[in-house]
């Protein structure tokens, strides 16, 4: 391999590092109208009134709309491929507003003190509204989020039904429950929770709009999804795709949040309205506090096993905390089952109950993991409780009981398991821990005790029978490429990525390659970089995309080479006679040669009727699941219930490596999120629905000194459906933590953390509770 | 108001008002690898040299650099080359949007402490927060370009 599995820079690197201005609010025009929201103070509240008046007549204040001036068309914010599983439960601006940080008016102005000084002069009279704010009570509560006839959603059988304020409801199940139940020695029931972590991604949400040459909308936008942006915007804003353009420039960072369209209504709305240029920059209060987290989720687990701990039935309840609106809560609650249960394949029965519910709190989204990461913290934490209660290893526990290769995955879509190092990957990570010598602990004071505690994961690669990818690569007429893909690089490298595969297919370097950023009017469709789709599902299209090139080369190639024999007769065309080495074509038996650049001149120069351009697609019906194992030595302090992550261990089997050092950065920083999640990232609402860690004061991220130490190591399999054997790595990478440090907790001093974030508060009270 | 600072080595006028901070001056005069992550000064995102000491542009108003020297990335691409190379062979880069700030206080630190343990490293740059990495290939790269032993 020349460029697949290796530690390729990527190729906006050296321009990132030296700043050049390359994201969405470094390229706005000067010019642009400075965008700025009113924002609700309750959490649920009708408009009596509202006057405008005053606020525009603030001078530099262009334009001022209400929900009175939106097109009143209901749609939904997912990114999701149409018909989305998400129902349409939004107004660009609405009479009603449902949380906190709901938007009740868009202000414009020539510059920002303008638009603020007009935020103040709005009047508005709210008819106050009595919230639902503790989901554990919003099933069949009193009040009613979404509380109107125009409510749509594509799917029956998801069981939506706002009046009940249910997103989402449903049941699978599989064998004989009761059964199992009964021929089980002994049965765990437990309950776990994890809070609405915040995805923050360094870069807040921003979008600039203005109107082209002919009138178009352009939207230059920091999104993972711009051809989702494209079709739903077009449907709130009631104006055809045709009008609309989506440029996705650098972005710093989504981590999911960019799933979801959030900025890019309003800035457009104003466009559309005035004519003019307009930009809309989130603050970081905003980020926090309006726009959208991690799902909130109650899970309950009951599993039964027998006495040498054969996990025989798995139960599993999920309760998810949709908040204001619905987009993504019926897709991400089916994680928090599809992606724990199967990790468990051998047991013969198991049953998942899933319900979302609606309340008066910031809506949640897509933030990786995607209920994978709920689901697994609640199971896997169930399953090392089980191996306390059975006074087993955890590591043989699994060993007993994980999804093996080749395997059927009953809860997983019944997906076969086509590719797996768990197995290596959990004896790699005993060894790097020194797992047989700390487990469970070494007491190295009276009070200080050090303890190792571990868990697996998986995720999927890609939505099966759902996303297609296109690909494009053209052959320029100097013999450099152009690969064009609608996958968006977030930082996370698919720009590289995918031209290392490209060019290991072509045999080409580099810098032969010009890759671009996403650009709706050019890119071939892509559903964004989402559900661990990128390498798996794009990196399949570009390897079809250069490969369909690589033989059209040839081909032509050929003709130069025996141009009476193939010219205009592709049935006597026999490619293996020819040979591609990158730079020519070479016919075998006679060795005669033409250079791709000349191949490449004489296409473009002369009368052929056409020119270069790999073509590929791809869809999968099959979403491979990367694995993990991840462990964690901890120190923990008994007397105050301080605790630090030592040493965190992570061993991955994603497929083969496409990019060494950015599939390794991806893991630690997966491991940094999942430190933060189990640890003290905690999103905390005051009894009237208002956010209180709405900024980096109140809601702790990781810094550096927080992390410790952070190893990973991979342990490759082959997955034969994905290019060059490759599976995703951006998700799985966060699950593992949470999991794992309560494990380790456990195995500290014998408390049992069931409840996310882990902190030394809540560490300290259950040390004291003992 | 009417201020100069001399941004990168060269004496510039700024216009602006007593409540305008550097971060927003800068940004406006074009100086666009200053960023913004946070509002509340925890992120490190906004760090510019100020008379050659980092210090973060978002809390510093404007009009106190009057006459005095500021430095952005801008201002020393050739030494966030050499360290920019060094975070891009880690593919630490990612998103790059927490990087200008990370680089103007590395820098800094270099010049400050010249010698420095791993300890040191982590304590002077805990300001700097980043989301993508999980901050050990940062370190790594750090680590190179101070010639901290592994």
């Amino acid at each position: 391999m020349r460029y697949v599995s290796r530690p390729v820079r990527k190729v906006d690197g050296m321009a990132l590092v030296t700043g050049k201005p390359l994201y969405t609010n470094d390229l706005a025009p000067k010019e642009c109208l400075i965008v700025l929201a009113l924002r609700s103070p309750h959490a649920y509240a009708r408009i009596k009134e509202i006057d405008v008046t005053k606020a525009k007549a603030v001078k530099g204040v262009e334009c001022v709309l209400t929900y009175k001036d939106t097109p009143g068309v209901r749609y939904t914010n997912a990114g999701q491929t149409y018909p989305e599983f998400s129902p349409y439960d939004r107004l660009i601006l609405d009479e009603y507003v449902r949380y906190v940080g709901d938007e009740v008016a868009i202000v414009a102005a020539t510059h920002e003190k303008a638009a603020l000084q007009a935020l103040k002069m709005i009047k508005v009279e709210y008819e106050i509204l009595k919230p639902v704010l503790d989901y554990k009570k919003a099933i069949d509560n009193e009040v009613i989020v979404h509380d109107y006839e125009d409510y749509f959603h594509h799917f029956d059988f998801l069981g939506i039904d706002p009046k009940r304020n249910i997103v989402v409801d449903g049941e699978e199940t599989f064998g004989d429950l009761a059964a199992e139940f009964k021929n089980s020695d002994i049965i765990i029931e437990r309950e776990y929770e994890n809070q609405a972590q915040e995805q923050c991604m360094m870069e807040t949400f921003r979008t600039y709009t203005y109107l082209d040459h002919n009138d178009r909308l352009v939207v230059v936008t920091s999104t993972q999804v711009p051809f989702h942006v494209r079709r739903t915007m077009a449907r709130a804003l009631k104006i055809p795709q045709s009008k609309i353009r989506v440029i996705k420039p650098r972005i710093g960072g989504g981590f999911g949040a960019k799933q979801t369209v959030v900025s890019e209504y309003y800035p457009a709305l104003v466009t559309l309205k005035t004519g003019k240029p307009a930009k809309m920059i989130y603050t970081r209060k905003e980020t926090f506090s309006c726009s959208n987290s991690r799902h909130q989720m109650n899970i309950k687990v009951k599993l039964g096993a027998d006495l040498e701990g054969h996990i025989k039935v798995i139960e599993l309840t999920t309760l998810s905390n949709q908040g204001a609106y619905g987009e993504h809560g019926p897709t991400t609650i089916g994680l928090s089952g599809h992606k724990s249960i199967p990790l468990y394949n051998q047991a013969k029965a198991y049953r998942f109950k899933y319900t979302g519910v609606y309340t008066n709190t910031m809506p949640a989204a897509a933030f990786r993991g995607y209920g994978a990461t709920q689901g697994q913290f609640a199971l896997e934490s169930a399953v090392n409780e089980l191996a306390l209660e059975l006074k087993m290893d955890p590591t043989k526990l699994r060993e007993i009981n994980m999804c093996r290769f080749g395997q059927l995955m009953k809860a997983y879509y019944n997906e076969p398991l086509t590719s797996s190092a768990l197995d290596r990957c959990i004896v790699r990570g005993k060894e790097m821990i020194n797992w047989n010598k700390k487990y469970p602990r070494v007491e190295i004071s009276p009070t200080k005790v050090r303890a190792v505690g571990m868990a697996i994961s998986m995720q999927g690669s890609g939505i099966s029978n759902v996303d297609t990818a296109g690909a494009e690569i053209k052959l320029n007429d100097d013999g450099f490429y152009t690969l064009k893909i609608g996958a968006t690089d977030m930082g996370t490298g698919c720009d590289t990525t995918m031209t290392q595969i490209a060019a290991e297919t072509l045999l080409a370097e580099m810098d032969q390659f010009i890759i671009a950023g996403v650009d709706t009017d050019i890119s071939p469709f892509d559903p964004g970089s989402y559900a661990s789709s990128t390498t798996y599902v794009t990196g399949m299209a570009v390897y079809n995309a250069a490969y369909d090139l690589k033989n059209k080369i040839i081909f032509e190639g050929a003709k130069m080479i025996d141009k009476e024999k193939y010219e205009d007769s592709i049935e006597s065309f026999n490619p293996k006679k020819f040979h591609f080495d990158g730079n020519h074509v070479i016919e075998i038996v006679t060795g005669e040669k033409v250079a791709i650049s000349d191949i490449a001149i004489h296409i473009a120069g002369s009368s052929t009727g056409t020119y270069l351009n790999g073509i590929g697609f791809y869809s999968s019906p099959t979403s491979p699941p990367p694995l993990m194992a991840g462990f964690v030595e901890i120190e923990l302090d008994k007397e105050t219930g301080k605790y630090e992550v030592l040493d965190y261990v992570g061993v991955v089997d994603c497929g083969t490596i496409i990019n060494t050092n950015l599939v390794r950065v991806q893991t630690e920083g997966g491991i940094g999120q999942g430190i933060g999640l189990a640890m003290y990232e905690d999103v905390i609402y005051n009894d009237k629905g208002r956010m209180l860690t709405n900024s980096f004061m109140q809601y702790k991220i990781p810094n550096r000194l927080d992390v410790g130490k952070i190893r990973v190591d991979f342990e490759s399999s082959y997955e034969p459906s994905g290019p060059y054997g490759a599976k995703s790595i951006g998700e799985i990478v966060v699950n593992t933590p949470a999991p794992a440090i309560a494990d380790a907790l456990r195995n500290a001093c014998g408390i049992h953390m069931r409840s996310l974030p882990m902190t030394p508060e809540k560490v300290l009270m259950a040390i004291m509770e003992k | 108001m009417l201020i100069h600072i001399i941004v990168n080595g060269e004496k510039q006028k700024f216009h602006c008002s007593p409540d305008d901070m550097l971060l927003d001056v800068l940004r406006d005069a074009g100086y666009k690898s200053v960023k913004c992550g946070c509002d509340t000064t925890n992120c490190g995102l906004c760090t510019v040299w100020f008379e050659g000491k980092p210090v973060l542009s978002c809390s510093l108003p404007a009009a106190r650099a009057n006459n005095k020297h500021v430095t952005t990335l801008e201002g020393v691409r050739e030494e966030a080359k050499v360290f920019g190379s060094l975070l891009v062979d880690e593919g630490a880069d990612q998103c790059g949007f927490c990087s200008p700030g990370l680089i103007m206080n590395v820098i800094a630190m270099k010049k400050e402490l010249g010698q420095a343990t791993e300890g040191d490293i982590k304590h002077y740059l805990a300001g700097n927060l980043c989301r993508c990495t999980g901050y050990m290939s940062q370190l790594r790269a750090v680590k190179k370009y101070m010639g901290v032993e592994e």
